[in-house]
């Protein structure tokens, strides 16, 4: 069952010579075969150019020292540009654009030596919380297909969850990543603003969107984030410092750390599951000598509507591009200019893309900026604040991922204000560019997953992973995998 | 012209002056003029899903050098901003400009008028992209997009409405284009489109203080362009005052063929550009040592050089600003000048016989078929009283037309100037003999005679008589 293992023992497999590139890509490729049709957690699968790189993978590694990732195959949200293989960005309007470039992280990902296997379901263009928005139909939850597995990275956590691979790329603008992680018994983390180039990411929010992975435990996240974290001179935005060696951070322990909780994220919208888990993680992590301390973040409730307008803003001006013009859909026989925008931006986006245009688009408005956008601008900044002033008390924050487990698909639908608020304890962290690390911990009485979230302090990625690192040495719910059917299947 | 005595009118320019960086302002494309369609454009030009903007710092120390070069404030901390609107040449559907924090603020630029100099405020300059092309030629019912030009740097300088005519506005626009090119930021063809200019103009009854309704010029692709659109404008607004009916705030567009203005589009349709800072880029901030290293670069700028031409080489403010109107001129100027020694007479020959060639030949001074050295000679020749002007003005021909070396010309051709007075004596009694009832008019009283045989002895000894010597030789024989 080589599908099954994490990158690190994949790793190990692969260097022993136990385990071929072209084996354990295969074993993939069979199981994206066999539940692939039901989860649809990948929009375009790249079988024969995977077992082709899988095979140049083994080659090298009979000759030569090879990268860390030779030969791990990996699965691509899909708004990551891909030179030569389609990138959807999960749109109608991008439905057969096939970039001529790689993103950075492309790029490091095949520098590194990792095999393609495809690209992963989501929202379209990240908008959305339960990967329903997606053109190409809804990813299912592996831990119950009657359920979402969350969103905008919702493919990119049900492929780990299912092993499909060995682990995933996804982005996080208001919680794409650290939310499906949590509804999918996934590790998911959020770097830091700036810490991995945006460079040929397509962009839904540019201040908020930021590259992590998802995977099946901390010290994957740790070989991934090594592999791409570090400043690209093609992304302004990119941070400068250069990337720390992240793997000591994984064997310090949590002892003499001290964890902040909260308040205002363990209030009264918080399902009793999720408090119980949350609660016995505290435990654990006092059991591994952690100490714990009650905090204030007084700013978290203007986290929502703070969001929504940012991100709106954003992306009106980043989504005109699409406009029938160069490249995507583009409508027939428009009867002119108008015409041809209107049409070809109307039938290429979704509902909720539309929506989100028209917000952004009215809060730039004339006469309404300075009340929206700039004040928006403006509580950022308070709640930024709130997080600096917390760490100068504690090392790390603990809260929930999500107020509840997996909803049932369509159930949010109807509801944008319901949906946007799954996002309501990942937000925060993005306005404050900060990093963030959702862990399984825990199950609900119906067997849906828990998660919850490491908050670290600007470019704190090592003590996120310290501290995710020492729970789930002590715990075993990352470990935990869903009854799938299929080969190799439990 | 405009010039009805009891209005004023109120002018504010707008140029958007193409900075000369080798490549484009948030890409690496070239930014040679003229290439084939789309043959200069990457991803990133050409606004592809998920590329980014990374500033090409060549511009920002452009604009730099531009904002010193006005006394203007540099910014150590501006922003970049997207301006939102969608047509086919902006391929990201939004611009990417300076809005609320420009890298220069409040300069100022002189001018000469007819009542004397004076200052003409420069509120802002800001660095913005270029767009593309639209082309409406070939097919029928299509329209071509070429990129070639997405991207390429702009600063766009924006005046107060300090501008009180035409003519100061023509004034204004050579000499902000004089300084660009002596700073080598921007190539100033307007004809090219890499210097444009739009005008603000409005008008008011003399003596009140708030401004008149503004219309914006925009296709003024000329000084000259520039000048009458104003001017047919503000005739179009006092015209409208005298009949009592207001001035509508709109865009409206110089028909060159026509000359007139027609409306382009009024302020109802004026577009929301929806500006907000650029999420892709940091601001930009400049250290101090950035600005004083770029400021040590700059050259001696026009007022300064006209300044120096005035004071040092005594010439008349006319000529030192007429050469100094352009950087290669003045440069020319003072290789003639460095050769020859003389800056007077240099000045003469440049302004005179070398501009008024080049004029007539539509030709540029860097094209000048005579070089600088090779005037400076011939002045020096005159200066040494080796030949006179009038030959000097035939050597002069030659080297326009055949080149050469002046000295070898005027001994080739034997035009050396007779300095010898015997021999300028022998023809002048010859002369005289042969012209007696002149000779008894002339001491008669009617001394305008002595042209008349100047002439004759020139005429004699083709042209090379020393025009000095000769003067004094034929009024001594006269008198006595």
């Amino acid at each position: 069952m080589p599908h099954r293992l994490t990158i690190a023992a994949a790793a190990r497999a692969l260097h022993s010579g136990q385990l071929s590139a072209v084996e354990l890509t295969r074993a993939c490729l069979e199981r994206i075969a066999a539940l692939n049709p039901t989860l649809n957690a990948l929009i375009t699968v790249t079988a024969e150019t995977a077992l082709a790189e899988a095979d140049a993978a083994d080659r090298r590694r009979r000759q030569d020292e090879v990268p860390p990732l030779t030969g791990i195959p990996l699965v691509l949200k899909d708004l990551f540009c891909t030179q030569g293989v389609r990138t959807t960005c999960g749109s109608r309007i991008l439905r057969d654009f096939v970039p001529p470039y790689d993103a950075t992280v492309t790029r490091r990902l095949k520098a590194a030596g990792a095999v393609l296997l495809g690209k992963a379901n989501m929202d379209e263009f990240a908008m959305g919380s339960s990967n329903e928005t997606s053109h190409f139909g809804p990813c299912r939850n592996p831990w119950d297909t009657e359920r979402t597995p969350g969103g905008s990275s919702g493919g990119s956590a049900a492929a780990v969850a299912a092993d499909l691979c060995c682990g995933a790329l996804g982005t996080d603008t208001g919680g794409s990543i650290r939310q499906p992680a949590a509804l999918t018994a996934t590790t998911g983390l959020k770097p830091t603003y700036g810490r991995i180039s945006r460079f040929g990411m397509i962009a839904f929010a540019s201040s908020l969107d930021q590259a992590g992975s998802l995977t099946k435990d901390v010290t994957d996240a740790a070989l991934l984030l090594q592999a791409l974290a570090g400043h690209d001179p093609l992304d302004a935005t990119s941070i400068d410092t250069p990337a720390p060696d992240y793997g000591p951070a994984l064997d310090r322990g949590a002892g003499g750390l001290t964890i902040g909780l909260p308040d205002e994220y363990f209030g009264d919208g918080l399902a009793d599951p999720v408090r119980a888990a949350l609660t016995a993680a505290q435990q654990t992590l006092e059991r591994e000598g952690a100490v714990f301390k009650r905090i204030s973040l007084p700013h978290t409730g203007a986290a929502i509507p703070t969001y929504y307008i940012i991100a709106p803003a954003e992306a009106s001006s980043n989504l005109a591009r699409f406009d029938g013009v160069k490249f995507g859909h583009r409508c027939a026989n428009p009867r002119d200019l108008r015409d041809l925008y209107c049409h070809s931006r109307a039938e290429g986006f979704g509902a909720e893309v539309q929506r989100r245009i028209m917000l952004g688009t009215y809060v730039l408005s004339a006469g309404y900026y300075d009340a929206y956008y700039r004040k928006a601008q403006k509580v950022r900044r308070l709640i930024a604040d709130d997080f600096r002033a917390a760490f100068r008390e504690v090392d790390v924050i603990l809260t929930p991922t999500t107020p509840e487990t997996a909803f049932r698909l369509g159930e949010r639908t109807g509801d944008p204000v319901r949906m946007y608020l799954s996002d309501i304890f990942t937000i925060n962290v993005n306005l404050a560019g900060l990093p963030g690390l959702s862990l399984p911990c825990g199950f609900d009485a119906g067997g849906l997953p828990i998660g919850l979230q490491l908050i670290g302090p600007t470019l704190g990625e090592e003590v996120l992973l310290q501290t995710g690192a020492a729970f789930q040495r002590a715990t075993d719910w990352h470990a935990r995998k869903p009854d799938l059917p299929g080969p190799a299947g439990r | 012209m405009s010039s009805h005595p009891g209005y004023e009118v109120v002018i504010g320019l707008e140029v958007h002056a193409q900075m000369r960086t080798r490549s484009k302002v948030f890409c690496g494309c070239s930014t040679t003029f003229g290439a084939e369609a789309n043959t200069q454009i990457c991803p990133i030009c050409a606004a592809f899903p998920g590329v980014l903007p990374v500033l090409n710092h060549a511009a920002v120390d452009m604009a730099i050098r531009t904002g010193l070069a006005i006394g203007g404030t540099i910014n150590q901390r501006s922003e970049f901003s997207r301006k939102n609107y969608f047509y086919p040449d902006l391929p990201a559907g939004y611009q990417i400009t300076q809005y609320e924090l420009p890298i220069v603020s409040r300069g100022c630029i002189h001018i000469d008028t007819p009542s004397g100099p004076k200052a003409i405020g420069v509120t802002r300059i800001h660095m913005e992209v270029d767009a593309g092309k639209n082309l409406h030629e070939g097919i029928a019912g299509a329209s071509w997009v070429d990129l070639n030009r997405t991207g390429v740097p702009l600063m766009e300088i924006v005046s107060e409405p300090d501008l009180r005519s035409s003519a100061e506005a023509g004034e204004y626009l050579k000499k902000l284009r004089a300084i660009v090119r002596y700073l080598e930021v921007c190539d100033g063809n307007m004809e090219e489109g890499s210097f444009r200019c739009d005008a603000n103009v409005s008008v008011r009854p003399r003596g009140q203080a708030g401004f008149g309704i503004r219309c914006e010029l925009k296709n003024l692709n000329s000084i000259r362009n520039v000048m009458r659109a104003i001017d047919y404008e503000a005739d179009r607004h006092i015209d409208l005052a005298a009949a009592g009916q207001p001035v509508v705030q709109e865009t409206r567009l110089w028909d060159a063929d026509q000359e007139i203005t027609r409306s382009m589009r009024g302020k109802e349709d004026a577009h929301d550009y929806r500006y907000f800072p650029e999420p892709d880029l940091p601001p930009l901030v400049l250290d101090q040592a950035r600005i004083d290293a770029l400021a040590a670069t700059l050259p001696e700028l026009p007022d300064a050089r006209r300044a120096r031409f005035q004071e040092q080489m005594s010439l008349s403010p006319y000529d030192a600003g007429v050469l100094t109107a352009a950087r290669e001129l003045a440069d020319y100027f003072e290789q003639v000048v460095a050769v020859a020694g003389n800056p007077k007479s240099a000045a003469n020959w440049v302004t005179g016989e070398l501009l008024g060639q080049l004029n007539k030949a539509g030709l540029e001074i860097t094209a000048a078929p005579v070089s600088a050295a090779a005037l400076g000679r011939l002045v020096g020749l005159i200066e040494q009283g080796a030949i006179s002007g009038k030959i000097a003005k035939e050597v002069f021909t030659i080297l326009w037309t055949k080149g050469g070396d002046p000295e070898r010309i005027v001994a080739e051709k034997g035009l050396t100037q007779v300095s010898d007075s015997g021999a300028i004596e022998a023809e002048v009694n010859r002369v005289l003999a042969a012209n007696p009832e002149e000779v008894a008019q002339y001491r008669g009283g009617k001394v305008k005679l002595l042209g008349f045989f100047v002439g004759q002895v020139m005429k004699a000894t083709g042209g090379k008589a020393n025009p000095g010597l000769l003067n004094k030789l034929l009024k001594e024989k006269l008198q006595g």
